[in-house]
């Protein structure tokens, strides 16, 4: 497994920013996850929070003096004698995503710019395998990586004032689900009945970083079932682990 | 119970806030000046993560359905009961059926009250911090009731009177850390920060304070990386933006400043046309 070159840099008087070179990548993401679940696994009592982005991870310590050269200097010295760990078996989700147009309200202009037909952009879309770099933006909300570049559309100019819960968008390189109603300006292309947030539930989210994840086109019909299942936590997700 | 007879500007419970879910997108929340929430606290002896009520500029006005003990901190504006001036970080014993009310504010933009053993509302990820899509209510309307705690008034209490600094609410200055991305701003903009009076903007609230003056820049975007309560960001159109508790927990904007924790603080006790100048914290 081959180590990066990471920059180590205080953030505020409680917090550590650590950065991999800059640039999206499974290879950055997978070193990002090494480190976290490494990091995790020891259960240090004095760090409070790890979260992770793209190429970065942010380590926070408990409220009370923390020296912060002094952890900068015990970071340095974990990632270069760490031992590989193994990154917890990643799953594939099976999100079910209705394309129709009372949903996908800008396909048509993605169609048009694209040059492709609507059948061809549910098809691409839905083909691709997603892996999901992190959480973040809203509560639930997937950054997912792995978008066909066929698809690939900058965001609306003017965003909407109101973007339903559930939505999937396109915006630039990016795919991803609205988990709550939300003002935004992603191109809106479909629909997902799951619940990707249940502030309620041990874990929020059913899906973690390094996840995968992949759409399933449904109909209409289909679509108002698994909602009212979801709205009556009958509903059970669908997925497998992914062999590493 | 305590009942809202008439909602404030924007009422709220919170408390230490929601860290460790962050992971999940999950916004840290909680009181916007800690300092005055850990005071309230202190004086009634609570916990540290009893909740409060958080108001802004214009306080509600509240009824108490029992008998218990409470303190006022931060913003001043008055308080009394049953028309009778009380003094902010004071205990104070209230009894059934008296009604808490305010005066105009005086100093400072968020008021805090606490009562003895917090406040009762739902916990939801280890926090009852008010927030939307994650608590059922995002604010305090009039006609709400809150759950108060049984715990019975101690019969040995403090009476020690703790004083808040006027710098606290009056303070020009926010001490700040250099940010990630601090040094993509050239010698000149480096300079210029620091040497800048900033008005804070009336778009400003528990997510970010915005500043009025434009910061003109050339600093490309970063690749989306994890934020915290107090980072500064610089949009390309110059727009200051720090960011404050209820803010997303990434983005992809530089961060050229970092807010020290006191900082927050104080920042949130600012209020929109007042003046704001960044000091750089020594390391």
């Amino acid at each position: 497994m081959n180590k990066f070159k990471l920059t180590y840099s205080r953030y505020s008087e409680t917090s550590i920013l650590v950065e991999w070179p800059q640039y999206i990548a499974p290879e950055i993401l997978n070193d990002v996850l090494l480190f976290k679940n490494y990091l995790l696994k020891e259960n240090s009592e004095s760090i409070i929070q790890i979260t992770n982005a793209y190429c970065s991870i942010l380590i926070t310590y408990g409220f009370n003096s923390v020296d912060i050269d002094a952890q900068i200097a015990s970071l340095k010295s974990k990632y270069d004698s760490r031992q590989d760990l193994e990154i917890r078996a990643q799953k594939l989700w099976k999100i079910p995503a209705c394309y129709d147009l009372c949903f996908g309200l800008d396909l048509e202009e993605l169609s048009k710019a694209k040059k492709l037909s609507i059948p061809e952009i549910v098809r691409i879309h839905s083909e691709a395998i997603y892996t999901v770099y992190f959480i973040g933006f809203l509560p639930g909300f997937l950054y997912l990586g792995g978008l066909d570049q066929r698809l690939f559309m900058p965001r609306k100019k003017s965003p909407r004032p109101y973007i339903e819960r559930g939505a999937v968008g396109i915006g630039g390189e990016q795919t991803g689900v609205y988990p709550i109603e939300s003002p935004g300006g992603w191109n809106i292309i479909g629909n997902s009945p799951i619940a990707f947030f249940n502030p309620k539930a041990e874990q929020p989210c059913f899906a973690r970083t390094g996840d995968c994840i992949r759409f399933v086109p449904v109909d209409l019909e289909t679509h108002q079932e698994i909602s009212s299942h979801v709205k009556n936590r009958t509903y059970k997700m669908e997925s497998e682990v992914i062999d590493g | 119970m305590v009942e809202i007879l008439k909602a404030g500007l924007y009422d709220s419970i919170q408390d230490l806030g929601r860290l460790g879910y962050q992971q999940f997108g999950v916004p840290i929340s909680g009181t916007m000046d800690h300092y005055s929430r850990q005071l309230a606290n202190a004086i009634l002896g609570n916990q540290e993560d009893a909740a409060v009520l958080e108001f802004t500029l214009k306080a509600p006005r509240l009824k108490f359905h029992r008998t218990t003990a409470i303190c006022i901190t931060g913003m001043e504006s008055q308080a009394k009961i049953n028309e009778k001036p009380i003094e902010n970080n004071t205990y104070v014993i209230v009894r059934k059926n008296d009604i808490l009310s305010f005066g105009t504010r005086k100093l400072g933009c968020r008021g805090y009250l606490a009562v003895l053993g917090g406040f009762q509302s739902e916990k939801i990820m280890q926090s009852r911090s008010f927030y939307k899509s994650i608590t059922e209510q995002q604010r305090l309307k009039t006609g709400d009731f809150i759950n108060l705690s049984q715990i019975p008034i101690p019969f040995k209490r403090s009476n020690a009177v703790l004083k808040t600094p006027k710098a606290h609410f009056e303070s020009v200055r926010i001490k700040v850390f250099k940010g990630i991305e601090f040094e993509m701003l050239g010698p000149d903009h480096q300079n210029k920060i620091f040497t800048t009076e900033f008005t804070v903007s009336t778009d400003s609230n528990r997510m970010a304070y915005q500043l009025d003056e434009r910061f003109e820049n050339s600093l490309e975007p970063i690749i989306t990386s994890p934020v915290l309560p107090g980072t500064v960001q610089l949009t390309p159109s110059g727009q200051l933006m720090v960011l404050m508790r209820d803010c997303q927990t990434t983005g992809g904007y530089p961060r050229i400043l970092q807010l020290s924790e006191m900082a927050i603080n104080r920042l949130s006790q600012r209020i929109p046309g007042q003046i704001v100048q960044f000091e750089l914290l020594k390391v």
